[in-house]
């Protein structure tokens, strides 16, 4: 550990990205499997 | 396992087990991140930021992981020709790529207070580096071939042949002189405190049933746009093959 940095910003950044970026893709996934299962029914409907 | 491969199948063990894997993954995510960042001790040597290690070793393994399971689906893919082993592979390729970018950026986030450099050319950094860059190359390649139509057999061999990489970034920190500590975690033994271990072991499981369950997802997604175009296809063909007033 580097003497004179405070560790506190580094673990909460790290904390914050891996979240974001994990609920991020799953909200994007989420979506795009929506969108293409909703496209599906419709051309089987048509 | 060839069972599985039937699409019909396929979506009904996956219909009820997408949310089930976002739940308690998640769980199981904000349980064992929670203590992580308020309950686990100060490491001796490395004081409060060993804290990153319940985000950036789970990022490092799914990373590892996503590309195994691109090199199975592409075995698959290439031996067996299972109609869902490609979509698998390409399902598998966004979320390894995001993980590896997490560990990557997680690790400088590390590195920075640690050793007081925000990146090293180091063994285990580059390779890892390599396996970002190998994802992008796959993504593109999978996209291409699925938009020009071209066999995704090329895509396939890409997969195989970039799976070198993963006992390349698991055995760099023993091979070469690295910055990076040597693994912590092997099979059956470990060199780790049990108040690090079992959290880190419940923060890979979470993190690692999310990652499942967006591969589920985006196989879902991959499979119903795939089902969508092939259905598209074949109305226009039938309305080819109609003979028009004129022609009886």
């Amino acid at each position: 550990m580097r003497a004179g940095l405070d560790p506190w910003p580094f673990v909460i950044a790290s904390y914050a990205l891996a979240i974001i970026a994990t609920f991020a893709l799953v909200w994007w996934s989420w979506r795009a499997m929506r969108r293409a299962e909703k496209r599906r029914e419709e051309v089987r409907r048509k | 396992m060839h069972g599985f491969a039937n699409p019909k199948r396929f979506l009904t063990i996956a219909r009820p087990l997408t949310p089930a894997l976002l739940v308690l993954g998640s769980l199981l995510l904000f349980g064992s991140l929670a203590y992580g960042l308020f309950a686990a001790p100060a490491e001796r040597l490395q004081g409060e930021t060993v804290r990153i290690l319940f985000v950036h070793v789970p990022a490092a393994w799914l990373g590892m992981a996503g590309w195994s399971v691109i090199a199975m689906a592409s075995i698959a893919e290439i031996v067996w020709r299972h109609p869902l082993a490609a979509i698998a592979g390409r399902a598998a390729a966004v979320p390894g790529a995001m993980f590896t970018a997490i560990c990557l950026a997680t690790g400088s986030l590390w590195g920075r207070p640690a050793w007081g450099t925000w990146w090293e050319w180091d063994g285990r950094l580059t390779s890892m580096l390599v396996l970002l860059f190998l994802y992008f190359g796959y993504i593109a390649l999978a996209g291409a071939t699925a938009r020009e139509g071209v066999s995704s057999r090329i895509s396939a061999i890409f997969g195989i042949v970039g799976v070198i990489n993963v006992p390349v970034i698991h055995y760099s920190v023993l091979w070469w002189y690295s910055i990076h500590q040597p693994p912590s975690l092997s099979m059956g033994k470990s060199a780790m405190a049990p108040e690090f271990l079992w959290p880190l072991l419940a923060a890979t499981l979470g993190f690692s049933l999310i990652f499942s369950a967006v591969v589920l997802m985006r196989m879902r997604a991959l499979l119903a746009d795939a089902q969508a175009e092939a259905r598209l296809r074949r109305k226009a063909l039938d309305s080819d093959r109609r003979p028009t007033q004129g022609e009886w």
